[in-house]
């Protein structure tokens, strides 16, 4: 039994039951196919997330987004400024304390290179409500192209727990035909 | 050398039992207990004021409570557990004495030392930085030096049981190999040696940034090391759970595994492969590299993964072997439908083989593959995934074998059998509830750690579909399920050390199936061929439900916004 020691002591001359075989073939091969469907969909799939990344402080990358914003914003809301940035730009969202800064006005089925980074603790980047969710780390910056496929309001949720402030933290990304 | 009267012999079972192993099993399940009650306690809490409807506590309590739960749960409840299972497995299943006792019952002190530290780190309110910690928030330096002399007493009991397996290996007190459980046992412990290591690397240098005397950690390296320890935890869960798998299948129906070289190459696939998963936690971050996410993710080619399927195989068929030589073999499952329903560690395991594997097994798949992830990760989906693995998993396993345990080793009856019979059903239909409909909600985008799904304070609003508020709700419900299965496990357990009868000389009820005649089948479990037609079939019901939810998520991936 399994709570004595195996009561023929040449146990690994035994052989396998024909099932236990045949299962840990067909188990064996189902793991190749996932193994593979992975490196197949960054040939074949659209929704991979970038390699690109670098290290950066955080008052170099709020340079560079404040520049951005300065440059192409288009009015105010809610105290944010909501800036619309030419597609296939570079496009900077600030994590921080507890918001998504600035808000963004995308164009459909436009690319652009997303570039995304905290000011101070972790948070999540958690696009709602398509349901797409990236890790944004202080210190480093996360480049990724990105191609709204649809029109419409979508909103940021913080989804890394970021402190007692953190369920208040919701950005705003609208994109338009 | 051992002192005869140190020993006692089990009337049920007829095994030599050392009187110290006999303590250190008590102590560390009692404690274990304990920190399951307040744990669940928090984790109730912390479900109900998910419920949007009742939303109980406020934001600063709600995080701290959630930290204490998943600290409380997570790791004290189950890890003292395990320390009492690894005695078990070595001192007592090999009839030795324990090699160490005073080492032991010094690693059992920190550990309840370090339990206490920490939750009174939380307790005071400036500790709220989730099970997880990540760092750059910080919590007291308590908190974390609690955390440390837990993982250290921890080690000190793992050592204690590699030192009690050379101990009967040179003292000879079995014959050939060890019990396929006791190797179940060491694959636990030789992860939980890794798991240690992987928590003392970032956890000190942790420590010494709260104190100040460091300036800087970096928040990816944490993370990366961090999960070094944290999914490998689990791992040390999902081994000594299987291995208790094993064990109430043989000591309630005498099954003896299909073949002992199949089961422990399987084990042997964990040691050598489970600890790649920390990358589940890698697959959304900036600066890791692809290749990187793949190999590990998928434990080098899903070699993990094939080791659990091998025991979701092997355990019920064991089970099916045995009942078919006892004569249940008509039909495909009559073995399934006569079997011990009404026993509470049968019934127990079960449903936690049934809900591991078909929630938990598949769901954390899934969520595993690298692309999939970005649709699920840090949502409510992960500890949807993560309940009905630990919960309905290890945590129900758990509580299963303790219905054999009390007997053989607190040596009291259990009474209120009527309530230990219901207790596992009652606990599974709350947990699979739990599971079910986070993972519902996470589907539909609800953040995980989160007061409040209706951002009443936010200065921009969102609103969650209202699929998900109900899905918050049915999980409250199912929370309250399985709060009352808690409640009735640990009344039934304090109540039968406490007023329980003493076993008398008289075999109990499990021992019949335990003497050696009653062994049902051969040498081994196939020794004679059997067939195990009812396994090969609720195994390829298992593999099409694996099949076609995978592929269905593929399907939600390719809706998103293209990334690239």
């Amino acid at each position: 039994m399994a709570m004595s020691p195996p009561s023929n002591r040449l146990w690994w001359k035994e052989p396998i039951a024909r099932v236990e075989l045949i299962w840990i073939l067909i188990a064996f091969v189902w793991g190749l196919v996932m193994f593979f469907m992975m490196i197949y969909w960054h040939g074949a799939g659209q929704q991979n997330l970038s390699n690109e990344a670098y290290k950066i402080t955080p008052e170099a990358f709020a340079e560079k987004a404040q520049a951005m914003t300065a440059k192409y914003t288009v009015r105010e809301e809610a105290g944010f400024p909501v800036v619309s940035p030419p597609p296939g730009s570079d496009v900077y969202l600030i994590a921080r304390l507890w918001q998504w800064w600035p808000i963004l006005e995308l164009k459909k089925d436009q690319s652009y290179r997303m570039h995304l980074s905290s000011m101070d603790w972790q948070h999540g980047f958690s696009l709602q409500p398509t349901n797409m969710n990236l890790s944004v780390h202080p210190g480093y910056e996360l480049v990724t192209q990105m191609t709204p496929n649809a029109s419409g309001e979508f909103s940021v949720v913080c989804n890394e727990f970021c402190g007692i402030g953190h369920h208040t933290m919701v950005g705003k990304i609208y994109v338009k035909e | 050398m051992a002192n005869s009267e140190e020993f006692r012999t089990c009337p049920a079972t007829g095994l030599r039992v050392h009187l110290q192993a006999d303590s250190l099993i008590k102590a560390n399940a009692v404690v274990a207990v304990v920190f399951l009650l307040i744990g669940g306690l928090f984790g109730l809490l912390v479900a109900l004021t998910r419920w949007p409807a009742v939303h109980i506590l406020p934001a600063d309590w709600f995080y701290l409570a959630l930290t204490a739960h998943g600290f409380d749960v997570l790791l004290v409840w189950i890890i003292f557990f395990e320390m009492a299972v690894l005695h078990f497995a070595s001192a007592v299943l090999l009839g030795s004495r324990v090699a160490t006792p005073r080492v032991a019952w010094a690693g059992f002190a920190l550990m309840l030392v370090g339990a206490l530290m920490a939750n009174v780190a939380v307790l005071q309110g400036d500790s709220s930085v989730m099970f997880t910690s990540y760092v750059p928030m910080k919590a007291e330096p308590h908190f974390y030096l609690g955390v440390i002399l837990f993982a250290v007493g921890a080690l000190l009991q793992v050592g204690v049981f590699f030192g009690t397996l050379v101990v009967a290996k040179a003292e000879k007190t079995y014959e050939g190999s060890i019990p396929l459980v006791t190797f179940g046992a060491l694959t636990a412990a030789i992860i939980a040696v890794f798991t240690i290591a992987s928590g003392a690397i970032i956890l000190i240098p942790t420590l010494l940034w709260s104190l100040g005397f460091i300036s800087h950690i970096d928040p990816l390296v944490y993370k990366t090391i961090w999960w070094a320890m944290g999914h490998s935890s689990q791992q040390i869960n999902v081994a000594a759970h299987v291995s208790i798998w094993y064990l109430v299948a043989a000591v309630v129906l005498g099954a003896k595994p299909l073949s002992e070289k199949v089961s422990r190459m399987a084990f042997l696939m964990y040691i050598l492969f489970l600890q790649l998963a920390s990358a589940h936690h890698l697959l959304a971050e900036p600066g890791i590299s692809s290749e990187w996410k793949i190999f590990n993710t998928s434990y080098a080619m899903y070699l993990a993964v094939l080791g659990s399927m091998i025991h979701g195989l092997t355990v019920p068929g064991s089970i099916e072997a045995a009942q078919r030589a006892k004569g249940f073999t008509n039909g495909l499952f009559e073995w399934l439908r006569k079997a011990p329903w009404g026993n509470p560690a049968f019934s127990g395991v079960f449903l936690s083989l049934l809900l591991f594997g078909f929630l938990g097994g598949i769901s954390g798949v899934v969520m595993g593959v690298e692309q999939i992830n970005l649709i699920m990760h840090n949502t409510l989906y992960v500890p949807g995934h993560f309940h009905a693995t630990v919960v309905a998993g290890t945590t129900l396993t758990f509580m299963a074998v303790t219905y054999l345990l009390v007997p053989l080793i607190f040596q009291r009856e259990i009474i209120w059998p009527k309530v230990a019979q219901w207790q596992p059903y009652v606990f599974a239909i709350g947990v699979a509830g739990i599971s079910v409909f986070m993972m519902g909600a996470g589907t539909l985008g609800v953040s995980r750690r989160h007061w409040d799904m209706t951002f009443a304070d936010s200065a921009l609003q969102f609103d969650y579909p209202a699929a998900a508020f109900l899905m918050m709700g049915l999980n409250g419900l199912s929370a309250i399920l399985a709060a009352v299965g808690g409640v009735m496990y640990i009344a039934v357990v304090v109540a039968s050390l406490l007023f329980g009868k003493r076993t008398s000389s008289e075999p109990a009820a499990v021992a019949e199936s335990t003497s050696p005649d009653a062994a049902a089948v051969g040498e081994y479990g196939s020794a004679r061929d059997v067939q195990i037609p009812g396994t090969a079939v609720l195994a390829g019901v298992f593999l099409t439900a694996f099949v076609l939810y995978y592929f269905v998520n593929w399907k939600y991936l390719s809706e998103i916004w293209p990334l690239g």
